[in-house]
């Protein structure tokens, strides 16, 4: 089972409290009316699906209830990082930095383990 | 509540001298769900008499007043049934924007203690039991059914779990202590 960080909870909280909530960062256009029918085809339906790194919205059903948003490897399924709903796209560096955090963090916990 | 319907009334699992474990029924409580600005929560905390938590998570428990702070905005508040009215109407009169829900019918209490209680939660809830902290408590899922836990002590836990799932975890935990109980 993967354990996911809720940045609201601020504590690793297993998979089966989380629901899946799509791609993150899809801002719902100011107009709607304005937009050709390919446009809002676009909007609703058209996803990037990359293989590797994708931003991606969950929800903390079972929990705090909160959306957020995670960095997670769709090869690997390893999570690189949480933040919360609204805050920026983070950069390269800040993933990188997240990540070789939790990766210590892990280590250690290891490590603790007698 | 209204007691005639109430699932596990007067209910007990006894752990026998093997089994170190005993879960039963909890006393009847009243219970509110809180939703109101984080920023007004010392004005929440006065209204109910008893300051509230400022972390998810977070326990405060004083004079049979316990609050428990469940997300950013979310807070689970109980107390004895016969104060209810006056929570209610402390409530009523304070000058913030909030929702207060009375889910006291909705829920029911459930007590596990003993030395066995975590290895016994444990056998249907996904997160590690042992390393919660005492005095916290979470939404999370026992079994399938959503329940809130308390770490009440190091050997007293209390889920409190909506009525129509509480047989369902009445079950588990069954089944669960008479295997802790034969020592499988």
């Amino acid at each position: 089972m993967l354990l996911i960080r809720c940045p609201y909870c601020e504590a690793e909280r297993p998979e089966v409290e989380f629901t899946y909530a799509g791609e993150a960062h899809i801002a719902r256009p100011a107009d709607p009316s304005a937009l050709s029918d390919d446009e809002w085809r676009d909007f609703l339906f058209i996803r990037t699906n990359p293989r590797g790194r994708h931003f991606e919205r969950w929800r903390h059903m079972h929990g705090c209830g909160r959306f957020f948003n995670a960095v997670r490897d769709t090869v690997t399924d390893k999570f690189s990082m949480t933040y919360k709903a609204g805050a920026p796209r983070p950069s390269d560096e800040e993933i990188a930095l997240a990540s070789s955090a939790t990766a210590d963090s892990a280590a250690s916990v290891k490590d603790a383990r007698p | 509540m209204l007691l005639a319907n109430h699932p596990l009334l007067g209910k007990t699992i006894t752990g026998d001298t093997a089994s170190k474990l005993t879960i039963r029924a909890a006393e009847d409580v009243a219970r509110f769900s809180l939703r109101i600005d984080p920023v007004a929560v010392q004005a929440a905390g006065a209204a109910f008499g008893t300051p509230l938590p400022t972390r998810i998570g977070g326990v405060v428990e004083a004079g049979g007043r316990m609050a428990l702070q469940l997300g950013p905005d979310e807070w689970v508040l109980t107390a004895p049934v016969a104060e209810s009215d006056a929570i209610a109407d402390a409530f009523a009169a304070l000058g913030e924007t909030h929702s207060l829900v009375d889910i006291g019918h909705r829920e029911v209490g459930i007590l596990v203690e003993g030395e066995a209680a975590a290895l016994a939660l444990r056998s249907a809830i996904a997160f590690d039991v042992e390393a919660m902290a005492v005095g916290t408590g979470c939404r999370t899922l026992f079994d399938k059914a959503q329940i809130v836990l308390i770490r009440e002590d190091k050997n007293r836990f209390r889920i409190e779990v909506w009525r129509s799932f509480a047989d369902h975890v009445w079950g588990i935990l069954h089944a669960v202590s008479r295997e802790i109980a034969l020592g499988l």
